[in-house]
């Protein structure tokens, strides 16, 4: 066993040394080669960790800048209204919101098209009528759809990183690279870059240094009833909790599910291990 | 080992019906409960049984998967967000499945390491090697395709990437490749095609495992002395000895899996496979599976032309090359100890062989650049992924075509027990005064 953990620290060190190596790149602020330019800041969120669960009132909250400011553009087209009861909300305040939609439905029995309010059974209507018409009302690039955005981001962690991530369980890349993206507008590019036109520079975008979408958020642009600070910085957190929810509704089933396994197998795991010892007592091996 | 004396009685009425028409009582008695094994066993002898689990679930959350899924290029991705989302417990199975492949690469990999330090394949037991490989080929072309089936981006892109390595065999690349993928381009008939072969490809690994322990049980498993049974005395009975310890192993490793499968179930995946597969939208780096990276490391570190071989065909016989070693190592290892625990050269050699694969695997994350191996000699060393990736490679054929062949002819072995009943009594006297050859650390466990 000592061995082996010697020969795993040396291959460790191994690839450490070449990690280290590689990572020494040279620096030219104005024209960067790996994306983002700065990494995501890591937030506290209340679904991180083995007991994590989703904070309901953060969730509402982001709900509500989704509604108002994210759907203009971007379409959540996974995402039923009845899935929404996982944001603490009752079945009336569901049937309420979902009817607060526009569903364009049909054909009906005289074979015509037409429109009717939402049930909790449809999902939140797209902004567009289809890709081709997202990208042209918006210089060219099609807005994503949110419902798996917090699971389809996520900035490559690295050596080490990558092995601490394990126990740490660091599983919120996506929404921190949300958040990061959200409060980072606003920045003044190096000297030099080029910017190009009809793009907005963002050091935390993942594929370039600016994006075509304009920064979305404002201070007091989406006013909140419980209190919450009304800044961008707390509408980019609500939103990327929401996110996040979105794309994972069943997290806190998942890690609930996770610790009475874990429990099971260690108890399991110390009763087969004390038969083992048992049955191989008499026997030397 | 089989001797061939079946201890069996039956003892019901039940047990006497069957054993005179189908002995099926018998083989089972026979294999599971009175087969003798090497009393001397490690931990590391507990993978073959651990593989069977992983592949029975596999089948099993795969089947139910498969009812809910659509292999329609237009449905398949929603299809799979339906299960995480609408169905029972889908998230569950999906995550196990998906975790699940990951999985049964670590336990294979683990075992087939295990073969390579303890000599497991060395005479008479190169059938059994060689059906593990197949499986393992199988089992890689199972995951492959199983990743294309959610229909993400890196389900797409991998997809174009691999299937285009055949285009550069001669004459009948194209063709190869057109007939994998049933069209020129990935498209609805490839993602069907992978979806069929998905689902029989595991009962393929389910038939050659069969003869992989049919294998086994006429050669007998190896220990860690690589000194064959000799007496009665050196083994125990199959149940309940390797049952319950192999249970034990089995509760450990399941530990790990279920860690990943509740609380980090994409860690082993990647963030583009969230976003549906578009072909007119390349991701910025197009990375396999995991379990897949050292050796497309390999086939990455291949970037210049050999006479008439270009630099495409020769990466991808070098990717296949690689594969290939394992077929043949029984063949390339000249020594005539088996167990590296009594070969200190041979031993040593097979800890950087890890190290190199894993190296190549970290490699296999990364961009190809760099100058690669010329340019590393003169000194550049910041980001030349290929230079290193060609050293590794070097290193990897070097240490089955040269090393072991070499080493096996050179080496001075340790002295070995003349049994392993002698063996467990030396190691068990104790600390004092080491006997040669019990030293070594991976035996002394369990």
């Amino acid at each position: 066993m000592k061995k082996i953990l010697t020969s795993l620290a040396l291959l460790g060190l191994v690839v450490a040394g070449t990690a280290a190596i590689a990572a020494e790149e040279e620096h030219n602020p104005a024209a960067p080669t790996h994306f983002p330019i700065n990494e995501p800041k890591e937030m506290s969120w209340s679904f991180a960790g083995p007991f994590g669960t989703y904070d309901k009132a953060q969730l509402q909250r982001g709900l509500k800048v989704y509604k108002e400011v994210c759907s203009a553009c971007h379409s959540m087209n996974l995402v039923a209204f009845r899935t929404l009861e996982g944001l603490g909300y009752s079945e009336a305040q569901i049937k309420t919101l979902a009817a607060g939609y526009t569903i364009h439905d049909g054909p009906n029995d005289a074979g015509d098209m037409f429109d009717r309010p939402g049930k909790p059974s449809d999902h939140f209507p797209a902004p567009f009528p289809n890709e081709q018409a997202a990208a042209s009302a918006n210089g060219g690039a099609a807005p994503p759809d949110m419902s798996l955005l917090a699971k389809a981001r996520g900035v490559e962690r690295g050596f080490p990183r990558f092995i601490f991530d394990i126990f740490t369980q660091y599983a919120q890349g996506g929404p921190d690279y949300i958040h990061s993206l959200l409060t980072g507008y606003d920045q003044t590019p190096p000297a030099g870059m080029v910017i190009p036109e009809g793009t907005h520079y963002n050091p935390y975008f993942l594929s370039g240094v600016s994006l075509k979408m304009p920064k979305p958020l404002s201070d007091g642009q989406v006013t909140y009833d419980d209190g919450a600070p009304q800044t961008v910085d707390q509408y980019a957190r609500d939103v990327s909790a929401f996110l996040m929810f979105a794309a994972e509704p069943h997290l806190e089933d998942r890690k609930k599910t996770g610790f009475r396994v874990m429990v099971f197998l260690l108890l399991f795991g110390a009763l087969v291990y004390m038969t083992k010892r048992r049955v191989w007592a008499d026997v030397a091996h | 080992m089989s001797e061939g004396h079946s201890t069996y009685t039956p003892k019901t009425g039940i047990e006497r019906w069957f054993d005179a028409r189908m002995p099926l009582p018998r083989l089972i008695y026979d294999s599971f409960v009175a087969y003798p094994v090497p009393r001397n066993l490690n931990y590391m002898w507990t993978f073959g049984g651990i593989l069977s689990i992983m592949l029975a679930s596999q089948i099993l959350t795969g089947i139910v998967l498969a009812m809910h899924y659509t292999s329609d290029t237009n449905l398949a991705f929603d299809s799979v967000e339906k299960i995480m989302r609408d169905v029972n417990s889908g998230w569950l199975l999906r995550y196990l499945h998906s975790n699940g492949a990951s999985f049964f690469f670590v336990a294979v990999y683990i075992h087939i390491f295990r073969g390579l330090f303890y000599g497991s394949y060395k005479a008479p037991r190169e059938l059994l090697w060689i059906l593990g490989c197949i499986i393992y080929l199988l089992m890689m072309a199972t995951g492959f395709m199983g990743y294309v089936l959610p229909w993400g981006q890196m389900s797409f892109w991998g997809a174009t990437v691999i299937t285009g390595f055949f285009s550069a065999i001669p004459l009948v690349g194209n063709w190869i490749q057109q007939l994998l993928l049933g069209g020129f381009a990935v498209d609805d008939p490839t993602l069907n095609r992978f979806f069929a072969l998905h689902y029989l490809l595991p009962f393929m690994i389910a038939g050659v495992v069969v003869l992989h322990i049919w294998a086994l049980h006429v050669v007998g498993q190896s220990n860690p002395t690589g000194i064959e049974v000799k007496s009665k005395t050196d083994t125990v009975a199959f149940t309940p000895y390797a049952t319950i310890k192999d249970a034990f192993g089995m509760i450990v490793f399941l530990f790990f899996f279920a860690y990943f499968v509740f609380y980090l179930p994409n860690y082993l995946g990647h963030p583009d496979n969230y976003t549906v597969a578009n072909p007119l939208k390349t991701p910025a780096h197009i990375v396999p599976e995991w379990y897949f990276l050292p050796f497309y490391a390999i086939l990455r570190a291949i970037t210049f032309n050999i006479g008439p071989i270009n630099s495409k065909l020769g990466g991808v016989l070098c990717m296949f090359g690689a594969i290939a070693m394992l077929f043949l190592v029984p063949w390339l290892d000249t020594s005539k100890v088996r167990s590296a625990v009594y070969r200190p050269w041979y031993k040593l050699f097979f800890w950087l062989f890890v190290a190199d694969a894993v190296l190549l695997g970290w490699l296999g994350s990364q961009p190809a650049e760099g100058g690669g191996l010329l340019t590393l000699l003169i000194g550049e060393f910041t980001g030349n992924y290929v230079g290193y990736a060609q050293a590794a490679t070097l290193f990897y054929f070097a240490f089955f075509l040269v090393i072991m062949p070499v080493l096996g002819l050179i080496e001075t072995p340790r002295r070995l027990p003349n049994s392993i009943t002698e063996a467990v009594l030396e190691k068990n006297k104790g600390g004092s005064g080491h006997p040669a050859g019990a030293t070594a650390a991976p035996e002394t466990k369990g």
